[in-house]
């Protein structure tokens, strides 16, 4: 048998501490973030905030700044550029609250043709979401949010006992937080993909919490007179390796995603990247640890178990 | 001993049935086959989205309070038309505000008989507490405006399915969303530009004649910069006479490319519109310019020839959408029904005014809401990137598997391209769009798919260490893992199903995979390794197992 880790027996329970600590401060940038995304000063991408983006490829390269210029003087001063430096390739993207009748695309690749004549281009893309369509996108990703949430609790709270549900829900909501708290730290634009990433996280994440559980309520079953946090640790050990694993091959198709998927899935698949180590974290160090601390012994933990 | 055939011959017709469905995705391949054969074969596969094959998607909104005016608008037309024609001497009639219709006149004894001619609108109402000596206020009926409205996206629906349909594009979806938008999907398109200046023109051909008695029209410059309309409308603010409004022609000069404006005083009331075409086509002229020569139906061509007959050596301005295309005068009355738009057009302008003057004018002006433009040579691009990483990330996870738990490794990899060929024949056999996400959904469910077999091969081994002989090892390692294999595939699916029935385009197209993806793991994890290892096992009896 070819084996990442042997029989361990880690205290994963004794650690509870500093892994309280770790997921306190990625819960609060996550808290920060959605506070910002209500205030409407988090980087929202335009299919919620509304806008324009332009991706133009190009024959030749081109400086970014000088296309910065471009676009300044002739009045688009809020455009957001990003390159894509092999490829000749520049993203622009504009938020206004403006309407769409206005034709900010079309006013880009006005800009571009005047200003940069030798340099021939062709529009790869272009998209234009007015104010209302990103308001219903919004209240789209927020019911499907709501809605896979509770059917997730529900799910779990029917298969386990209650606080198993709880914890569980705990945990995703952690690995979201994180994920969201990851991409405000780091200013990456919050799109419908990012979203759905989010999402599948929550779904996904949630598979090693299961297998978790599943050996944690079996142990308890067999050894009611053994201390809990034994039994969870005990739990934790023999089920490690298929945790680490299943996660393992999870992160090896997401790696190429994120490195050679281009740039529509580049953010999406880190979002998910990002998800699952945290995933994997979250179902040994919290889903567990608020079994453990959840009030009343082990025999209240399994009333109806 | 387990049976184990009648699992293999299941296994066997998912197979064939998953490549039956993926065939039509493949045309090259597809072509080659017998004719019987396709005959059995479904004709339909995957369709890519528009994001690999490139299109445009259009969210349009119908402005239904201009369509709600513009109605309005002509039943003014209409009132004022009926009053003349009964010889009474109303000072004015006019919209006010978008649904009411407000009479003014001067002797109050015309008030009764004014009413009695509004009775012939019974789309509308008297709005008795407005009356006043000198005026009478009539309101457009609720249920009126309602249906207004509803038949505004009907027809604007219908119109632009008419337009499309002459410009042809392969396979396009035209439908309604909601209460007052229509979704437009143009696959495959590589002139987004004119396509979405196509849909959006509102095309209201009206005919106008241009009011020469008053001292305005001399004074009015003979041509403005583009783009200075605005200000010179401001100016003569106030001097415009009642019933009269300036509209503007546009003029390239040939030699320069520079474009100017030519202002016009018209009369507001519209002496013919586009409703009464037959057909436009586009023609060319003497010094090989193209116009557009338009016929009109029996009706259009009485009322043209009564016009043109009561108007000789007047001039009639021809408006499209506000603008002014000529002016020509009156030369002599004009019985064939026929009449010639003329301007400065390209041959392609020419042919797309020409589409949309046959395919009829908008019933209100239309707002782009969302616009997605994807070009072709992206979705290509699109396409390898994900074709790559697909093998890529598979080409990990089969030697991870292999390495890791050997010949059982190699067992799951089976089941995996078990899973990828299903996959892919169950989206054929949906007809279900792929996208970009979509394929990255395809890709999780690499990841994803290996993972049952992961749980189960984990808790095989365990059985093992116990000292269990491999048959029950095998046994109860299945067993065991098959409850906490269903926990974790149903969370997955219950977030894939919330984005189905909430997301959109790309995002449905992700929910879509996943959850085929999660629902076949299941089958091929719990059925496709399990009779391998059965098999195995009833051939001789196992002392070891390669795990």
């Amino acid at each position: 048998m070819f084996e990442i880790l042997g029989k361990t027996n880690i205290d994963f329970m004794g650690k509870r501490k500093i892994a309280f600590v770790f997921s306190g401060v990625l819960m609060l940038l996550g808290i920060l973030a959605i506070v910002q995304i209500s205030r409407g000063a988090a980087n929202l991408g335009i299919d919620f905030a509304g806008g324009t983006a332009v991706q133009l490829k190009f024959d030749h390269p081109i400086r970014i700044d000088v296309a910065r210029k471009a676009l300044e003087s002739h009045g688009l001063v809020n455009a957001e550029l990003q390159e894509f430096v092999d490829e000749n390739k520049i993203l622009v993207r504009i938020k206004t609250a403006t309407t769409i009748e206005e034709k900010v695309a079309d006013r880009v690749v006005a800009v571009f043709s005047t200003e940069f004549p030798d340099n021939k281009f062709v529009v790869n893309s272009s998209t234009e979401i007015g104010p209302t369509v990103g308001h219903k996108l919004q209240q789209d990703a927020l019911i499907a949010i709501l809605v896979s949430f509770a059917g997730i609790i529900l799910y779990i709270a029917a298969r386990f006992e209650f606080r198993f549900g709880v914890a569980a829900a705990i945990a995703t909501f952690h690995d979201v937080l994180a994920v969201l708290g990851g991409f405000y730290v780091l200013d990456k634009e919050i799109t419908l993909l990012v979203v759905t990433a989010l999402l599948t996280l929550a779904g996904y994440s949630l598979t090693d919490t299961v297998v978790v559980f599943d050996r944690i309520r079996e142990n308890l079953r067999a050894r009611r007179r053994d201390d809990l946090q034994v039994v969870i640790n005990n739990g934790i050990n023999q089920v490690l390796s298929r945790t680490i694993v299943t996660s393992l091959t999870v992160v090896l198709v997401l790696i190429p995603l994120t490195l050679a998927g281009g740039e529509v899935l580049h953010d999406f698949s880190l979002a998910l990247l990002w998800g699952v180590i945290i995933g994997t974290y979250s179902s040994i160090f919290v889903a567990s640890t608020v079994l453990l601390i959840w009030p009343g012994g082990p025999g209240r933990l399994l009333k109806r178990a | 001993m387990k049976k184990v055939g009648g699992r293999f011959a299941l296994l066997g017709a998912v197979l064939m049935l998953s490549v039956a469905f993926f065939l039509p995705s493949y045309p090259q391949l597809y072509q080659t086959l017998p004719e019987w054969l396709k005959k059995v074969l479904p004709t339909k596969g995957i369709t890519l989205g528009l994001d690999l094959q490139g299109g445009i998607h259009l969210v349009l909104e119908v402005e239904e309070e201009r369509a709600v005016e513009i109605a309005v608008d002509r039943s003014v037309n209409a009132i004022q038309d009926l009053l003349v024609d009964k010889k009474i001497p109303v000072e004015s009639v006019k919209r006010t505000g978008a649904t009411q219709v407000t009479l003014a006149f001067q002797q109050g004894d015309l008030k009764e008989q004014i009413q009695k001619v509004l009775e012939e609108f019974p789309s509308f109402f008297e709005v008795e507490a407005s009356r006043t000596a000198n005026s009478l206020v009539y309101e457009l009926r609720v249920g009126e405006i309602k249906r207004i409205k509803d038949s505004a996206i009907n027809q604007a629906l219908e119109t632009i399915r008419n337009r499309i349909d002459q410009f042809g594009v392969a396979e396009p979806l035209i439908q309604r969303q909601g209460l007052k938008q229509i979704v437009v999907q143009l696959p495959g398109i590589t002139e987004p530009k004119r396509a979405k200046d196509l849909i959006k023109e509102t095309a209201l051909l009206e005919f106008k004649l241009l009011d020469e008695s008053s001292k305005l029209a001399m004074e009015l410059p003979q041509r403005i910069p583009k783009g200075k309309e605005e200000e010179v409308l401001r100016q003569l603010q106030g001097q415009v006479p009642e019933g009269d409004q300036i509209l503007f022609e546009k003029v390239v000069e040939k030699d320069s490319g520079r474009e100017f404006r030519i202002p016009f005083l018209v009369k507001k009331r519209v002496m013919l519109a586009g409703d009464v075409l037959s057909d436009a086509r586009v023609s060319i002229g003497q010094f090989n310019d193209p116009y557009v020569s338009v016929t009109f139906d029996a009706k259009g061509a009485r009322e043209f020839d009564r016009i043109t007959s009561e108007n000789v050596k007047k001039r009639m301005a021809i408006v499209l959408d506000n603008t002014v295309y000529s002016a020509p005068v009156i030369q002599e009355r004009i019985s064939g029904g026929r009449a010639q738009i003329s301007g400065t057009f390209t041959m392609q302008e020419a042919n797309d005014l020409a589409i949309v003057l046959r395919a009829g004018a908008l019933p209100a002006p239309l707002k782009i809401i969302q616009d997605l433009t994807v070009g072709p040579s992206l979705g290509r691009d699109s396409i390898d990137k994900g074709i790559r990483s697909t093998l890529f990330a598979l080409g990990m996870v089969v030697l991870f598997m292999m390495i890791y738990y050997r010949l059982s490794g190699v067992i799951a990899d089976f089941a995996l391209a078990l899973n990828l060929i299903c996959l892919i024949g169950a989206l054929a056999g949906l007809n279900a769009t792929l996208t970009l996400p979509g394929i990255a959904g395809i890709i999780l469910t690499i990841g994803m798919g290996v993972d049952s077999n992961v749980l189960i091969f984990e808790r095989i081994r365990e059985e093992l260490r116990q000292g269990k002989t491999v048959r029950l090892a095998v046994d109860g390692g299945y067993d065991k893992a098959l409850l906490t294999i269903i926990d974790s595939h149903v969370t997955t699916l219950i977030t894939g199903l919330a984005l189905f029935l909430f997301g959109t385009g790309p995002i449905k197209g992700f929910a879509v995979t996943l959850c085929l993806g999660i629902a076949i793991n299941l089958f091929t994890a719990l059925v496709g390794t399990k009779v391998v290892f059965d098999t195995i096992n009833q051939r001789r009896k196992v002392e070891q197992l390669s795990i």
